[in-house]
């Protein structure tokens, strides 16, 4: 972990003179500087850790996670998290992968569910539910997303993710279309990806769970929701509440085709 | 007894058909997933710090302006209409503070998140280069909306007090104060209307605009 931190860092500061003598655009300065995180990605640490999960007997019931299914039948990781959130027969319901991972862990390892979803991000069994989606999510890695959406309820929470795109609400009347709702924008320096259609192979949906070298947190598309939404001054978003399945489903749909670097990293 | 089960069998059957014919026809109508939607939010949200979840309740503004699609031409104007009645103008007719002052609130995009802890004027920055280029000099600005560089030299506004300048200026404090006044879905914040900036913080944002001495008319 140090000797990542110290590459990152190394990293960072190789870049900086770079885009001062160059004159590069900030978004060439940034990319660049991902390239060489690229190379040392803390996130490979949570893609381990999250194997390691998936294989070990835990819980009361003292199983591992291997039986679990994520849409593809039991124990399919691979290719499993393009095609998530989708719809799930024995839950009856649209699930995303955090969503799934907290079925499993209850049927499966005998985990309480209540008391999963009430965890804090990054604390107890919710680090290690960020760290087992970080690693399916790196198990599509290269694939390309195709959200099913066959199931009349698969097509209701599109429906009902895109009103809750547009839904503007809070002291400062903002929804996630005001930041992500057209292309070629930016909040400082920071490029927005257009979020209604596919904006491209990595970029948004694509893009998480993705390592932030900002704070040197690891952060799940629920994170990266939940963040959001704290920015959109609205109040705290129920970790895995149908809202944020149906996001997951609107900009999953949306991003069809576009091709998965998850686990990316981030400034 | 076998009467009963049949009853129920045949209830069931019924049911079932019920639920497939309705699984046949296209779905929901429109209308019944703006309502399960708006149901779906309210239920997903709970209150954290400041952030309480009566921020979910939407006013007329944010309800015509949550689709993909803006509302009716004469819905919009109305709602510019009221939004424009809702100014309320400076004390004393003191339209301008300091331009330095201002220059702080616009970098400052702090405020009114369930990590602050007041959700008063005082603790909110004023969020400008988030979305604005405004003094040239800072390069890390957004492009949500229009630059503002040169905002009150390009408006003529030599001497922020000359009547030649009250138009310009009433529109700067307006669109501050109630963005929607102007474009009923503006993606801009309404500082005065939802007590984001207090009168003497807009001051200073105006002045940073319109000040022939700001930098940002140079």
């Amino acid at each position: 972990m140090t000797r990542l931190l110290a590459l990152g860092l190394a990293a960072v500061l190789a870049v900086l003179p770079g885009i001062a003598a160059a004159q590069k655009s900030a978004a060439d300065g940034i990319a660049e500087y991902r390239k060489m995180l690229e190379d040392g990605n803390p996130a490979e640490l949570f893609e381990a850790k999250g194997e390691e999960l998936w294989k070990t007997r835990r819980g009361p019931k003292n199983a591992t996670l291997e039986a679990c299914d994520l849409g593809l039948g039991p124990g399919v990781v691979k290719g499993a998290w393009v095609q998530l959130p989708r719809w799930f027969d024995d839950t009856q319901k649209v699930q995303d992968v955090e969503s799934r991972l907290v079925t499993c862990m209850a049927t499966l390892q005998g985990f309480d569910a209540a008391k999963l979803v009430a965890t804090p991000f990054g604390r107890g069994e919710m680090a290690n539910i960020t760290a087992l989606a970080t690693w399916i999510s790196g198990e599509s890695r290269g694939k390309r997303f195709a959200l099913p959406q066959g199931h009349a309820e698969e097509r209701r929470m599109y429906e009902l993710g895109k009103r809750a795109f547009f839904y503007r609400g809070g002291p400062m009347d903002f929804s996630c279309a005001s930041c992500h709702g057209e292309a070629g924008k930016r909040i400082r320096l920071q490029d927005l990806p257009d979020l209604r259609s596919n904006p491209g192979d990595g970029i948004g949906f694509a893009a998480w769970p993705a390592y932030r070298v900002s704070n040197g947190q690891m952060w799940s598309m629920q994170l990266r929701l939940n963040d959001c939404y704290r920015q959109q001054r609205f109040p705290y978003p129920g970790f895995i509440a149908d809202v944020t399945v149906a996001l997951g489903v609107y900009m999953g749909v949306n991003a069809k085709g576009a091709e998965s670097i998850a686990p990316a990293i981030k400034r | 007894m076998n009467r009963n089960l049949l009853i129920t069998a045949v209830m069931a059957v019924l049911a079932a058909s019920a639920l497939g014919l309705a699984g046949c026809a296209t779905g929901p109508s429109s209308a019944e997933l703006d309502a399960q939607a708006v149901a779906m939010i309210r239920s997903g949200f709970r209150t954290e710090g400041i952030a309480k979840v009566e921020r979910l309740v939407q006013d007329a503004v944010q309800q015509a302006c949550s689709a993909d699609h803006p509302p009716p031409e004469a819905q919009a104007k109305a709602l510019e209409a009221q939004a424009l009645a809702s100014v309320r103008w400076p004390a004393g007719g003191q339209y301008l503070g300091d331009w330095r002052e201002g220059e702080k609130l616009a970098q400052n995009g702090r405020g009114m998140t369930w990590t602050d802890a007041s959700d008063r004027p005082t603790a909110n920055g004023a969020q400008c280069y988030n979305c604005h280029q405004i003094d040239k000099a800072e390069i890390s600005y957004g492009t949500i909306g229009p630059s503002l560089w040169n905002y009150g030299k390009l408006r003529g506004v030599k001497d922020p007090y000359d009547p030649a300048s009250a138009a310009a200026v009433q529109y700067t404090w307006a669109k501050l104060w109630n963005s929607k006044a102007f474009n009923a879905c503006s993606n801009m914040p309404r500082f005065g209307h939802m007590g984001l900036l207090n009168e003497e913080q807009m001051r200073h944002v105006m002045a940073l605009l319109l000040d022939p001495k700001s930098p940002v008319n140079q």
